[in-house]
This record gives structure tokens, sequence and C-alpha cells, in this order.
């Protein structure tokens, strides 16, 4: 079985566990529940 | 039902993801908790009706606020997003693509429109990498307004899934947004027709030519624990598999292309050999199977009757 996989996996798992740490998610939901109208291209 | 099982599951993702339909009575976006879990497909989250965050917004807002990240100690770099992107490709690389994401749904189903049809030249291919690492890293970080906060540059100058779903939708629940309309908005709403006009014409144009978050996955295609396989043995040639290919692939030359969308059209509809199958994790799948009954009514036939060896002399 290649293990190739399993080591990205594991690498991104632990990536995504560090942003969770410092609070990335919270970051992530400030973000997405607010509507950004310069982002969408009105303002 | 076996030929619709894509298109079922690609309309279930589009209405899962946009699962809000309290909208039109509240006139704002949802505000719940699920937003802070991004959407493994390209789904605008200033859409009314999105349930989760845009992958390439979130991404975006870290990068555009990186430096004032640091210099507030606060170290956000996206690795959440990143992360969790990796973990989808390292699992199954572009299949997102090909099954949850709703802006390529919209693009399917405009190909369908019968007329003429013609196909992208590979030199587009190289197009989605220049504008995930221009638009989405590089940009966001480099240009910055006074205070140190970059912008959106993908969202705001280019990405037609946001005026779709975002940029419309919220100017007919808000009419009062008219008056902030500017050039800029116009420009966004002749990309996005410029693309509908493309997607009738040829298969999945904005997948192939821009998307950087099919790019991100892209790198993962050929290392990720799903993986198709070619069995060169029963491969006829004969091409059925490039015809029915949304994004012009000869899989007999390259399995796991890295602009494979993992919509498995070839396994499940085209190839009528066997040539193609699948593993995941060291668990083999089933391979391709004919694509209709005349092939395999064929194929029996061929077993059944014993033909003669037609190169014997005797």
């Amino acid at each position: 079985m290649r293990k190739g996989p399993f080591i990205i996996i594991g690498v991104f798992l632990l990536l995504c566990l560090m942003g969770t740490v410092t609070g990335e998610v919270r970051y992530v939901l400030e973000k997405a529940v607010s509507i950004c109208l310069d982002c969408i291209g009105i303002g | 039902m076996r030929r619709y099982l894509r298109r079922i599951i690609q309309s279930l993702s589009a209405l899962f993801l946009n699962g809000y339909w309290y909208f039109p009575i509240s006139r704002t976006i949802y505000q719940g908790q699920l937003k802070s879990i991004c959407s493994p497909g390209l789904n605008c989250h200033s859409c009314p009706a999105a349930i989760t965050a845009c992958p390439l917004g979130a991404i975006q807002n870290f990068m555009a606020g990186i430096r004032a990240s640091v210099e507030a100690a606060r170290y956000h770099f996206g690795f959440y997003v990143l992360g969790w992107l990796g973990i989808i490709g390292g699992l199954v690389g572009r299949m997102p693509c090909g099954w949850i994401c709703p802006f390529g749904l919209i693009q399917d189903l405009l190909f369908k429109i019968p007329g003429r049809k013609i196909r992208i030249p590979d030199i587009f291919s190289y197009g989605p990498y220049i504008f995930l690492a221009l638009t989405i890293f590089i940009l966001p970080i480099w240009v910055v307004d006074a205070f140190g906060y970059g912008f959106l540059w993908f969202c705001k100058f280019i990405c037609p899934a946001g005026t779709l779903e975002a940029g419309l939708p919220l100017l007919i629940l808000q009419p009062t947004l008219y008056g902030m309309v500017g050039h800029l908005f116009y420009i966004k709403v002749a990309v996005l027709f410029f693309f509908f006009t493309w997607s009738v014409l040829a298969s999945r144009p904005f997948c192939r030519t821009v998307c950087p978050l099919g790019a991100f996955y892209s790198f993962f295609n050929r290392a990720s624990l799903f993986q198709l396989k070619y069995h060169p043995e029963k491969c006829t040639h004969c091409e059925l598999c490039y015809q029915d290919c949304p994004v012009d692939i000869k899989f007999y030359e390259s399995p796991n292309d890295i602009r494979c969308i993992r919509c498995l059209v070839c396994l499940r509809e085209s190839c009528a050999f066997g040539a193609i199958s699948w593993e995941m994790g060291g668990i083999e799948g089933q391979s391709s199977r004919p694509k209709t009954s005349l092939v395999n009514s064929q194929l029996s036939l061929v077993k059944k009757t014993q033909l003669p060896d037609l190169t014997n002399d005797q």
C-alpha cells in the first residue's frame, strides 16, 4: 500500500489543527457571516 | 439512475451548501456556526443562501490580513483552510470539482445546450496556477492599504460565482444597494456572461482556465488516496474516454492527470472494455463497464461463439 497519501493527509491534518488552535476558525466565521460588498464588486 | 448519479449528487451538494432558504424573509445572509467550515467547492459565502464559507474567500482574507496579523502577534496564516483543503485533496484529489462544486454544475448544465462545440487550447491550462499564485497569495499580501490590509483580488475583480450567487441576489434583496453599483460590478457581470457563453460552447471553461481552487486540488491528483488505474492490456485506444471527458484528457496517455476533475465519466460511462478501475487506500474498486447493453451483448456473443482462428491456414 502507498504511504504517500497518508503522509500528505497527516501533514495537512496537523496544519488544520495548528490553525484551529491559533483561533483561525473564529476568524473564518467572522469574515463569512458579514457581507463584504467591496469583495463582490459592489461599492 | 447510474447515469444520473453524479448530477443528483452535484444538485444535492449545491442545495445543501446553499441551504439557508429563509433568506427571502430575513433579507440577509446566514450567520450561523456552520460558516466556520469551508465548502469543498467554489461557493461564495456572501450568497444569501450559503451556509458554509468559501475556501478561496477565506484564504484571501488570511493573506490580505497577514501583515496586520503579524503586527498584532496573532499569527493567522490560513493554516486551518489550507489544511482542510489539503486533507480533501489528499483523500480524493480534484473530485470535489466533478461532484460537489455548484459552479461546476452550472457549467455542466450550460454545456448540455445543443449547438456547435469547441475545444479549449492546452495553453489555457496554465491559467488556474497563475490566478492561484497571483490573486490568492501574492497580490493580497503585497498590495496593501494605509492600514496594512490587502484586497481580495480574486473575489473583487474576477469571481463569476460571487457575482451570480452574491452580487446579483443581494441587489434583488436590498434595492438600496443599487446606488453603490459602479463600473466594476458591470465588468464582473460581463465576466459572468462571458463564462456562461463560453460554457455553452466548451466544457468547463472556468475550471480549466481560471479556477484557483481546482488548481490547488490538482497538486494532489497523482498523490491522493483515491487513484484511477489504467489497464493497458484491455485498452483498445477507441478514444471514447477522450470524447466523453469534460476536460479533454486522453486517459490512456495520462491517468490521474492534474487536469482530471475525477467526474469518473470515463470509468462509469465511456470505457466498454474494463480498461479503467479505481483504488482507494489499497482497496480495489470495480473496473469500467460497457457503455450500452449492445456492447455487452456483442462481447458475450464473441465469447460464446468461439470464433475460429482465422490466422490458421489449415
